[in-house]
């Protein structure tokens, strides 16, 4: 009898005593340090070891940004409607779908009313797991209407951008949130209120070129790819590689589009002492 | 050399018949009555096949190279009274973008817009109509320019996009067009924008806010070309023809869609089978739009722009 031969007939071990290893303990930085997911969640989410950003959703942003995880989330209830019956290789309703149901979303943006370090404040953060983050009549409605609420509540907004752009599946209404966004933002400044931009990686596309460069102040998170055309179409277009540190957040800071880059551990306290440098 | 569309081919055949006919002329032969019936017949296959473009082929006409630009529609509406300005005043002149003060029956405009080129060396020197962000920031100085002296403003569109280049990026094409975006939404004079040939996203939004945007017959207008559409979502450029139908790009379903004011009809066989006829009727619909926009005050303009733009899109809640 060797010695791998089971000696009890099927698995006896009951189910609640099984041992699970639950999926994604660890993550690995783009220069291969490997981080523990509870030390990660303890550091909003950025490498101890060599401060690499990891992506995060609206959930983690909102927990850094509202005092004691506590906000009233607006229109949660908002979803899209397929305007266009759009078909490619798959039907949009059936990628939404399958989206709503890999991430628990209703689509790529989330906005909440709330206060950070004492200070009232609405956020509008974007979703990169839904469909790349993408805009459509949906993203652009609840940001406007984020953008109403802050000038309603005679406060201040914020902008959590992370997206590739438009949403194609919605063409020419994707296109259009571009100037939604934009005339809602000078409604905002009609009403002096501050419009603080904060561009994530990735930011692009139509998303770059319309509310995300728009900000009374743009400020960015280390390493973030942030551009209008991504970086293959231009590398296909002018036929050369493209030079180190192209369309990162440090390039944009050094030809002037950005205000500033912080840390996303410092990012509460930069954001509280901007919206008093506003007030005060 | 006429240029002939594939879908063109039947109109392409009729020409032939109807040169060779004219040959015979001289012969001393009377061919009154024959030529009659073969014009008769090319206007007839004309609409047919006009009345019945599909989506994919509207775009083909869009880019016609024979199509009128910018620079024409300019020249023939002021009948040449129209002095170009030039450069952003911070970076330099970009040749894809012009623009400049135009009389329109006695009174002065503002004109901006792509342009394209007309020869394979003019082309590459109007860089295909693909703006640079001076292109867009010269475009705004123009705009606001006009709005100094209170005079209205008329964009061309015509650009298959702004221009995805590395000094592009560096000078901020995503700023630049946001800019735009921004400050258009609230200029005081009357704005028309006019799609004459190619719509192409950001590119083209970038002077594409205004009280009325008004799309040519055989134009396109959408957040991404057909072929780059299906390069992504299909992964290869065979699917154009249906990408172009699922965008629902042409003016009539744009117009059905409350994305645009209003759609210009062409002349029979698209802009470039009759320049003179589609400059009138570009003219006319300019006129028609500004008498209706000067009856009403700054405030209300930009009120009604920034409502109209508020309430585009579709979703369910």
């Amino acid at each position: 009898m060797g010695w791998f031969t089971r000696k009890d007939k099927n698995i006896v071990t009951p189910t609640e005593e099984k041992k699970n290893t639950p999926g994604g303990l660890w993550h690995k930085t783009p220069s291969g340090v490997i981080v523990d997911k509870d030390d990660l969640e303890s550091n909003a989410w950025v490498c101890h070891e060599d401060g690499y950003h990891f992506r995060v959703g609206s959930k983690e942003y909102f927990s850094i940004i509202f005092d004691d995880e506590k906000f009233t989330e607006l229109d949660t209830d908002m979803e899209s409607k397929d305007p266009l019956q759009f078909v490619d290789t798959k039907a949009y309703t059936d990628r939404v779908k399958a989206s709503q149901e890999k991430t628990t979303l209703k689509d790529a943006v989330r906005t909440a009313y709330g206060k950070t370090s004492g200070k009232p404040i609405v956020v509008a953060a974007m979703d990169f797991s839904f469909i790349g983050g993408s805009m459509g009549s949906v993203v652009g409605e609840k940001i406007a209407r984020a953008i109403d609420h802050a000038i309603k509540k005679k406060c201040g907004f914020m902008m959590i951008s992370k997206s590739g752009g438009a949403r194609m599946m919605e063409a020419g209404f994707s296109l259009m949130q571009m100037a939604k966004t934009s005339a809602k933002l000078t409604l905002l400044a009609k009403n002096k209120l501050p419009y603080i931009s904060y561009l994530t990686d990735p930011t692009t596309g139509g998303v770059t070129a319309s509310f995300a460069m728009l900000g009374d102040v743009n400020i960015a998170e280390p390493g973030a790819l942030i551009g209008f055309a991504g970086p293959r179409v231009i590398k296909e277009t002018i036929g050369k590689d493209l030079p180190e540190g192209f369309q990162t957040s440090e390039f944009l800071l050094e030809h002037g589009f950005l205000d500033f880059i912080v840390d996303r551990r410092e990012l509460k306290d930069k954001l509280s002492l901007l919206l008093d440098l506003f007030s005060k | 050399m006429a240029i002939y569309l594939d879908f063109e081919k039947p109109l392409q055949e009729l020409d032939k018949q109807i040169k060779k006919i004219k040959e015979v002329e001289s012969t001393g032969v009377d061919i009154t009555q024959t030529l009659k019936e073969l014009t008769d017949k090319r206007k007839e296959q004309t609409k047919e096949i006009y009345n019945n473009l599909t989506a994919w082929q509207k775009v083909q006409v869009s880019r016609h190279p024979e199509r009128p630009y910018t620079l024409s529609y300019i020249n023939a509406i002021t009948e040449g009274e129209f002095i170009e300005l030039h450069g952003d005043r911070n970076v330099k002149d970009d040749k894809a973008m012009v623009g400049g003060f135009g009389m329109l029956d006695g009174k002065s405009v503002m004109f901006v817009g792509q342009q394209k080129g007309v020869n394979t060396k003019m082309r590459q020197y109007r860089n295909f109509g693909m703006p640079n962000p001076e292109g867009y920031r010269k475009a705004l100085r123009l705009m606001k320019l006009a709005e100094k002296f209170n005079k209205p403003i008329v964009c061309f569109i015509d650009t298959p996009g702004a221009f995805p280049g590395l000094e592009a990026e560096e000078r901020g094409q995503g700023e630049a067009i946001a800019r735009n975006l921004y400050e258009m939404m609230n200029l005081t004079v009357p704005v028309i924008n006019i799609i004459i040939g190619e719509g192409a996203s950001g590119g083209a939004l970038g002077i594409g806010i205004g009280d009325r945007v008004l799309m040519m017959e055989n134009t396109w207008y959408s957040v991404i070309s057909p072929e780059s559409c299906s390069s992504i979502l299909w992964r290869n450029w065979d699917h154009k023809q249906e990408a172009a139908e699922c965008l629902k790009l042409t003016a009539k379903d744009m117009k059905k869609n409350k994305l645009i004011d209003g759609i210009i009809k062409e002349p029979l066989g698209g802009a470039h089978a009759d320049p003179d006829a589609a400059f009138k009727k570009v003219k006319t619909a300019i006129n028609k739009h500004l008498n209706e926009l000067e009856e009403l005050n700054a405030d209300d303009r930009i009120t009604q722009r920034i409502e109209k733009f508020s309430e585009m899109g579709v979703f369910a809640e």
